[in-house]
């Protein structure tokens, strides 16, 4: 029974990765219906931004959770402003083709600057400090503080969707976007912010991947496929979906994991077959869009 | 903008208002049709002008070109002096555009007041308090006061129009543009709509109105024009315009 008990807890603590991942991706979809392909270089790429600062100047992990995430909010208002904003409206092709050549640039970008090694931020010790839960259970204090930052970010991004002006605006262009430009929200600049918050929790997401695990170059496509099933089995009715798809993958993940080592992706994914077959739009569907 | 509710039609229509709408030589085609085949028109501060004409005449495809919605192939729009015709939707509306949708269009997710907040903060320009304040009072106008939480998506019909009506007025417009809002409708329901937008008309708004519901557009606008093929066939006094023989044989199908 413990040894389940453990699955489970490792498995949400997974989950809260998986949910930092995939949180900016829902933000992305659900007010522009942008999928992007990059998403996943994104979160590496800014795992890369910490580790090279932490290279190059000696910051810590609360230097880089507010430096990185700072960078990453122009970054992604500058790209969705100026190259994203242009492929929309025309089809479903143009994003996808976009944000699938910024993959492959920033790939081979990180793989000229980086090489094809793994690296890793060095946290100081965080990585090994673990907290006993009593019964022989112990929990990483590091998984547990990006499970905590995870939970932070979808309490923040669920109130600015629906306490703040700025939320009533991406709801109302996720709606009907051009009886939103008549009533007057300019898209081109409210999209742009919610790339660059989307980018935000991108960096949020690629520090705590920079401290719990080694990274490299290559390693975003996989990032991308577990953001997109948190989202996915999760529905698009609310961030908490997502968090709730994320921490289901992260403990079907762990499950497999503790039947054999290799095991671990394939139950996620079986497990996100599953749940589609079981319900298609996911666990909290969008009753009136964004309801 | 408008300073808000005025006291009725009564004391709106006044000649010599100024011109809020000047519409010149405007046409736009799509392919080989001539939708819009420059059409000249004028509405001034107060005014209610209704466009009358049979489907496919042109008359919401002249909507979207005073809206931004469609950009002209020819022709210019001007809006209280100043020329929009370049201007990109959301643009026009903050200087003073306000337009309902045949079939209503509500953010569907969002309650009814935050449906009003969005145009009244956005298109409005209006800061938290006051924007709250004017919303309250475009709700109560419209009678949808007690609906104001209501998710838009689960309205029934009249509700919707009047939301559609609502909406466009709480983004505080010079211009108001009603395209259609009492198809659907029954009688009592259409008359209800008309009352309510005999009521929020003052001396600074101008009403363009394209309704294909007769008698309710002749009762409520000062004058009617015409449109047939994407261009005007008559203008003036409603008694006029419904008197005319070429009217008739157009709209009505009646033998000249």
């Amino acid at each position: 029974m413990i040894v389940w008990l453990d699955v489970l807890i490792q498995g949400l603590l997974l989950g809260g990765l998986y949910a930092l991942y995939a949180a900016g991706l829902a933000l992305m979809f659900g007010v522009m219906r942008l999928v992007n392909i990059a998403h996943g270089d994104a979160v590496v790429a800014a795992a890369f931004v910490a580790i090279a600062l932490q290279t190059a100047v000696g910051v810590g992990t609360s230097a880089a959770l507010v430096i990185v995430p700072i960078v990453f909010f122009a970054l992604g208002y500058a790209l969705q402003r100026w190259l994203l904003n242009l492929t929309l409206g025309r089809g479903i092709l143009p994003p996808l083709l976009v944000t699938f050549g910024l993959s492959v640039v920033a790939q081979n970008l990180l793989l000229e600057i980086f090489s094809a090694d793994s690296w890793s931020f060095n946290a100081a010790g965080l990585e090994t400090l673990s907290l006993a839960l009593g019964g022989g259970v112990a929990v990483g204090v590091l998984p547990l503080g990006i499970l905590i930052a995870a939970i932070l970010t979808t309490v923040a991004l669920e109130h600015v969707l629906r306490r703040t002006r700025l939320g009533m605006a991406f709801r109302a262009a996720s709606d009907d976007l051009e009886a939103a430009q008549l009533v007057g929200l300019d898209h081109r600049r409210l999209y742009a912010l919610a790339t660059a918050i989307a980018f935000a929790v991108i960096a949020i997401a690629g520090v705590s991947l920079a401290h719990r695990t080694t990274v490299a170059p290559t390693d975003g496509p996989n990032l991308l496929l577990y953001a997109f099933e948190s989202v996915i089995i999760g529905g698009l009715g609310s961030f908490w979906g997502t968090f709730a798809g994320a921490a289901t993958l992260g403990i079907a993940q762990a499950i497999g994991l503790r039947l054999d080592p290799g095991w671990g992706p394939l139950a996620g994914h079986l497990a996100f077959f599953a749940i589609l077959l079981w319900r298609p739009t996911g666990l909290y569907e969008r009753t009136h869009e964004w309801a | 903008m408008s300073a808000g509710f005025g006291t009725g039609a009564a004391e709106a229509t006044a000649p010599g208002n100024r011109v809020v709408l000047r519409v010149q030589g405007l046409a736009r085609s799509f392919g080989a049709l001539r939708a819009v085949d420059g059409v000249d028109l004028e509405v001034r501060a107060g005014e209610a002008l209704g466009i009358l004409g049979p489907n496919g005449a042109g008359k919401t495809t002249l909507f979207n070109l005073v809206s931004g919605d469609l950009r002209p192939d020819a022709g210019r729009v001007i809006l209280d002096g100043a020329d929009i015709t370049a201007l990109p939707p959301h643009r026009r509306c903050r200087l003073g555009i306000g337009r309902s949708y045949q079939i209503p269009r509500p953010f569907g997710g969002l309650t009814v007041l935050e449906n009003l907040l969005v145009a009244a903060t956005f298109g409005g320009g209006l800061a938290a308090q006051e924007a709250y304040a004017w919303c309250d009072e475009v709700l109560r106008r419209a009678d949808l006061h007690a609906k104001a939480d209501a998710l838009a998506g689960g309205l029934r019909l009249l509700d919707r129009k009047r939301l559609e009506l609502a909406r466009a007025l709480a983004s505080r417009p010079k211009l108001l543009l009603l395209d259609e809002i009492a198809g659907g409708l029954t009688d009592p329901e259409a008359h209800e709509l008309v009352a309510l937008i005999k009521d929020v008309r003052s001396t600074d708004l101008a009403i363009v109105w394209i309704e294909h519901v007769v008698h309710a557009i002749v009762a409520a606008a000062d004058r009617i024009l015409v449109l047939n093929f994407g261009a005007k066939v008559a203008e003036g006094a409603p008694s006029e315009v419904m008197a005319n023989p070429t009217v008739q044989a157009v709209y009505l199908g009646v033998e000249p």
